[in-house]
């Protein structure tokens, strides 16, 4: 369980209050229009923001003094996820130890991880010599080593084709399930909630309107504001 | 096509008498004294580039990682002032400092290769940790959040994010320091303090002005091209040349760097900068403004100084313009233009003087041509950067405009009072100013051509320094700077916007 207390935060001049409690074990989809703090949303939990009052706790440990490296959580980005100078296989090393020493176990792991996420044949090219689904797989490959209970992803395949969208969703709920890991994913396409998040919450103006199953969210007519946001969108059966 | 004609004529005339006496009489010439002035200039040029970039260097990581601290915006904005100042107005700081009566006076002679080793790293240092702070400035917000997030110590942020931004302009920045200590003028002439520190540049002008061995010069003027050129094609090719201003970005957020420890480490890596570069400047304005005392000599500086750096702006923007226009609309000028401001930058003034002096003397003699000659040399030395503030400007109003115009008939002078000039005011602005700056503050052409009573300010202050009356020429070196600060900040006003 990841639960923002009253954490108030403030961007230029936009002021933002989170109250909610993302369920533990499962992927939850953050979407709504932009601008409106999905990714600050996501900053304070990983500890890239610190918030000008309320906690946030995950698990139940009170986690808003900790810096961002002593916190349970892996980040994937929409974009630099890798550093462009090492190879893939040192890009993913680099989760288990900064100082890249790694003992022949740790090594093992990181064949592993880069196997999993297919990616085992282009272990020693560098991140400007493979495509852009590649390059988000090297980050979800760095997430498996690390091994922490949260991963947060913001707006990480936006840049990707459906398919290529669609196999990357299916690869993380692959490792949220096998892993029982706790996922919020902000994104700006509602059919990537509906095909794999079982929780969604609607967000604007920093503020989280709702946060419900995804089917009951993406039907719901009481949210102010969805709507407007979903526009002609319905939600495919699932 | 007239301007491209000028253009290569002056330069044709600087380089053919050089390459040619170069070349017939060079094996011959080639004397132990070359081969000594050549040493020097390259073991000044090298050290002056170390040093520059092992103190640049860690001032930038030091600023970069101190993203907010009161004056910050001021520290980065005074980086900035040195290479914008005239050479000899900061050599009279560096003097009023260091010098023998200076606030720090005796403790070192700052005559010869220390002197000039001082003057280059307070000149290029800034220049370096500018370069490579606006470097590190790009690294992606991504970056420092991973680097947070998987607990990167000050070591793997340094092996693992700054080097390898760095690493990619390191050689550009480096080639450019070394290409500008290389062609120093001012610097060695003041504080070079004799035959044995002496370098390419300065030995041409002893050979012209006062050994008047134009052969000699043509050989130095030979070897300095050669070398100058190769640095400068080197230079180019790492793209780090002819920078404006770089823009004051948005910064990624860091996360790093929280410990005391790293607070006092960057705290005293930014203040060792600060007093390097804060009191040759604050003796100057101290000193200065004792000595404020009009004199007629003074007065006609003044308005010699403004009437040649007018005229050379003027005539740097007749060369450019048409060039930039042809180049904005064919791929063919756009290479011919690359190539010809390539060219009047890879140029040292010195070597080009000399083929100038060659060819003059053989045809007509000096008599009357000085101020044509300063005025010439001094819009070449200026292409580049107004070519840089130009060339985009008009590229895109070319892009913007160009139809419309076509289909209305507006053409010609019609065309530049209507649409070109209110359009591109800021960036004509801009172009001027930048050539009225490097104008004022040259003393390179002015000792070359020079004479009793054809005086500039930068060549007040040099002669005022020489007749021991080194009070005048800080009075007089203070009003040159304010001078060249206000066009500055109006340039930099403008380049904001333009």
């Amino acid at each position: 369980m990841i639960r923002l207390e009253n954490v108030a935060f403030r961007y230029e001049d936009m002021s933002m209050l989170f109250d909610a409690a993302f369920p533990a074990g499962s992927l939850t989809a953050v979407i709504g229009p932009s601008g409106g703090g999905k990714s600050t949303l996501l900053n304070l939990i990983a500890g890239f923001e610190t918030p000008l009052s309320g906690r946030v706790r995950i698990a139940d440990v009170d986690v808003t003094d900790l810096p961002p490296d002593q916190r349970p959580v892996s980040m994937i980005f929409q974009d630099n996820n890798a550093f462009a100078h090492l190879d893939l296989w040192k890009n993913v090393a680099l989760g288990i130890s900064p100082a890249l020493r790694l003992s022949e176990v740790q090594r093992a792991r990181v064949d592993v991880a880069l196997d999993e996420v297919g990616l085992k044949a282009l272990a020693h090219r560098k991140p400007g010599e493979i495509s852009g689904g590649e390059r988000q797989r090297v980050a979800v490959a760095r997430a498996l080593v690390r091994d922490k209970p949260v991963l947060l992803l913001d707006e990480p395949f936006a840049a990707l084709g459906p398919a290529l969208r669609r196999d990357m969703l299916d690869l993380v709920t692959a490792m949220q399930k096998a892993k029982g890991l706790t996922v919020i994913m902000v994104s700006h396409q509602p059919e990537d909630a509906g095909y794999a998040a079982s929780h969604t919450a609607y967000l604007e103006a920093g503020r989280i309107v709702a946060l419900r199953p995804t089917s009951e969210l993406l039907a719901a007519t009481d949210i102010p504001g969805l709507a407007t946001y979903l526009g002609d969108w319905r939600s495919p059966p699932r | 096509m007239l301007a491209l004609g000028f253009l290569g004529l002056a330069l044709a005339a600087g380089f053919l008498p050089v390459l040619w006496m170069g070349a017939s009489e060079g094996l011959a010439r080639f004397d132990p004294y070359i081969i000594r002035v050549l040493s020097f200039t390259l073991l000044q040029a090298g050290l002056s580039t170390i040093l520059s970039i092992a103190l640049g260097l860690p001032v930038a990581r030091a600023l970069a990682r101190r993203q907010a601290f009161p004056g910050r915006a001021l520290v980065v904005r005074l980086l900035n002032l040195p290479l914008a100042l005239p050479s000899i107005v900061v050599i009279i700081g560096i003097i009023e400092v260091y010098g023998a009566k200076g606030w720090l006076g005796g403790v070192f002679s700052i005559y010869g290769l220390q002197g000039i080793l001082l003057a280059h790293v307070f000149f290029n240092f800034p220049l370096a940790a500018r370069l490579i702070l606006s470097d590190l400035e790009r690294v992606p917000a991504e970056s420092w959040k991973l680097s947070a997030q998987l607990g990167f110590g000050p070591l793997e942020i340094f092996r693992l994010v700054e080097w390898p931004q760095i690493r990619s302009s390191l050689p550009g920045v480096a080639l450019l320091i070394f290409l500008l200590c290389a062609s120093s003028f001012a610097i060695v002439l003041t504080l070079g303090g004799g035959p044995r520190a002496t370098t390419l540049e300065v030995a041409i002008f002893q050979s012209l002005r006062s050994d008047f061995d134009p052969q000699r010069a043509s050989m130095l003027a030979f070897v300095q091209l050669a070398l100058c050129a190769s640095l400068a094609l080197l230079a180019q090719r790492w793209g780090g040349l002819a920078q404006g201003w770089p823009p004051l970005r948005t910064h990624a957020r860091r996360f790093d760097g929280r410990s005391l420890s790293a607070c006092v480490g960057d705290v005293s890596l930014i203040t060792a900068g600060l007093l390097l570069l804060l009191p040759p400047l604050a003796a100057l304005v101290a000193a200065g403004v004792l000595q404020l005392h009009g004199s007629m000599l003074l007065v006609r500086a003044i308005g010699t100084s403004l009437a040649l750096g007018a005229s050379s702006a003027a005539l740097a923007f007749l060369i450019v313009w048409p060039l930039a226009s042809l180049a904005a609309r064919s791929r063919t000028w756009a290479r011919i233009a690359g190539l010809a401001v390539l060219a009047s930058w890879i140029v040292p003034p010195a070597a080009l003087a000399t083929g100038w002096f060659v060819t003059l003397i053989s045809y007509a003699g000096m008599g009357g041509l000085a101020a044509f000659l300063v005025v010439a040399m001094n819009a070449l030395m200026s292409l580049p950067f107004v070519h840089q503030a130009l060339g985009p400007a008009l590229a895109q109003s070319a892009a913007a405009h160009d139809r419309l115009c076509i289909s209305l008939g507006l053409s010609g002078w019609n065309r530049f009072r209507l649409i070109d000039v209110p359009v591109l005011k800021r960036a004509i602005g801009l172009a001027l100013v930048m050539a009225l700056i490097l104008s004022l503050g040259d003393l390179t052409a002015i000792s070359l051509f020079g004479t009793q009573d054809f005086v500039t300010l930068p060549a007040l202050i040099y002669r005022q320094m020489g007749s021991y009356r080194f009070e005048e020429a800080i009075g007089t070196a203070l009003i040159l700077g304010l001078m060249v600060l206000a066009f500055t900040s109006l340039a930099e006003r403008w380049s904001a916007k333009a």
